[in-house]
């Protein structure tokens, strides 16, 4: 009984999670670019929630001056260009490519590349090495039998 | 040689582990919560609102240009801000012209707060909505601004301006503007 009671009360905090905000908008295709727009900034007081989480004063402003700019007629870049020229950069959660942020652009690839690079040398590594074993006695193959050799002969001429 | 280098290739990841602690260390330091300021090297954004104290008077642009001064960001909801009226009452004392930025308030505890507190506001615009903030990309009060004469935007405070944070970031600045050093006690 308790239990039904408990996964209620779940529900009904969803509901009112949902129904916290209901946003008017003079024509219903703005609605979808409203809820990207709000997902793509990021609440300039909290450090990792963008404007559609966030429930700071400051989110609700800036949602509300978001919707107020989309009735205005503003395209989706002119709008985050007047957020950016007040909160700067931070406030885009896609930063744009420049000389500060092309470093973490490219970081995917670059690992990738680098990734790729050193499988491919393990794999080809491994595959010579398998090529070249041929136990010997004392579970040294030849080429370090070789090497093992040559050491203790250069140690004995030192001496 | 060949042997050589393959050998320094064992010691790639540890170069590379060195440097990434390096990086990481040197962000150790940096306060996550301080956003790159946007508008330094603008002028101050252009409004339109009305006085604190009288709402019948509608202060724009115009009534902040001309001289150096600070624009202090405040709010009786905010905290941080009683800790840093004392320190704005001594600048005002010393002669630094202060214009206060009422924001997301009442006019009522407002007043109240100015009268409780002293006034260190030559005056104070009235931003009940917020709007003016968003122009000046505020997220969070106290902030304070140094403007120039020409309403150039010269530096922004986030947070409460401290001796320390006065002699850090404004006390040169303002002399460099003004010829003066007007000085918060317990500075380091």
């Amino acid at each position: 009984m308790i239990r039904w009671g408990l996964l209620l009360l779940i529900f009904q905090a969803n509901l009112l999670l949902a129904s916290a905000e209901i946003v008017p908008f003079s024509d219903e295709s703005l609605r979808p670019r409203y809820q990207q727009l709000i997902e793509e900034l990021r609440c300039p007081k909290c450090q990792n929630q963008n404007l559609a989480d966030s429930n700071s004063p400051i989110s609700q402003d800036l949602r509300e001056q978001v919707r107020r700019l989309l009735e205005e007629d503003l395209t989706d870049a002119e709008i985050k260009e007047y957020l950016k020229s007040r909160y700067s950069e931070f406030i885009l959660y896609r930063p744009e490519v420049n000389q500060n942020t092309w470093l973490l652009w490219a970081a995917p690839v670059l690992f990738l590349i680098i990734g790729i690079l050193v499988l491919y040398r393990l794999y080809f590594n491994s595959a010579a090495s398998a090529r070249a074993v041929t136990p010997e006695k004392n579970g040294l193959d030849s080429h370090n039998q070789q090497r093992l050799d040559e050491l203790l002969q250069e140690n004995r001429d030192q001496q | 040689m060949n042997k050589i280098s393959s050998r320094l290739a064992l010691f790639l990841p540890l170069g590379l582990f060195a440097a990434l602690s390096l990086v990481l260390l040197m962000g150790l330091d940096k306060d996550p919560t301080e956003l790159p300021s946007a508008l330094v090297g603008e002028r101050f954004p252009a409004f339109a609102l009305p006085d604190l104290e009288n709402q019948d008077e509608i202060l724009s642009r115009a009534d902040i240009e001309g001289e150096v001064l600070l624009v202090n960001v405040w709010a009786t909801w905010c905290f941080a801000c009683r800790i840093e009226h004392p320190h704005l009452n001594t600048l005002a004392e010393q002669g630094v012209k202060i214009i206060g930025l009422n924001y997301k308030d009442q006019r009522k505890p407002a007043r109240l707060w100015l009268l409780e507190r002293g006034n260190p506001y030559a005056f104070n615009i009235f931003d009940a909505e917020g709007s003016l903030g968003i122009d000046l990309g505020v997220y969070g009060a106290p902030e304070t601004y140094l403007v120039d004469a020409q309403g150039i935007i010269r530096h922004r405070r986030v947070g409460v301006v401290d001796p320390r944070i006065w002699a850090q970031e404004f006390s040169q600045l303002y002399y460099e503007l003004t010829g003066e050093r007007p000085e918060l006690s317990g500075a380091p």
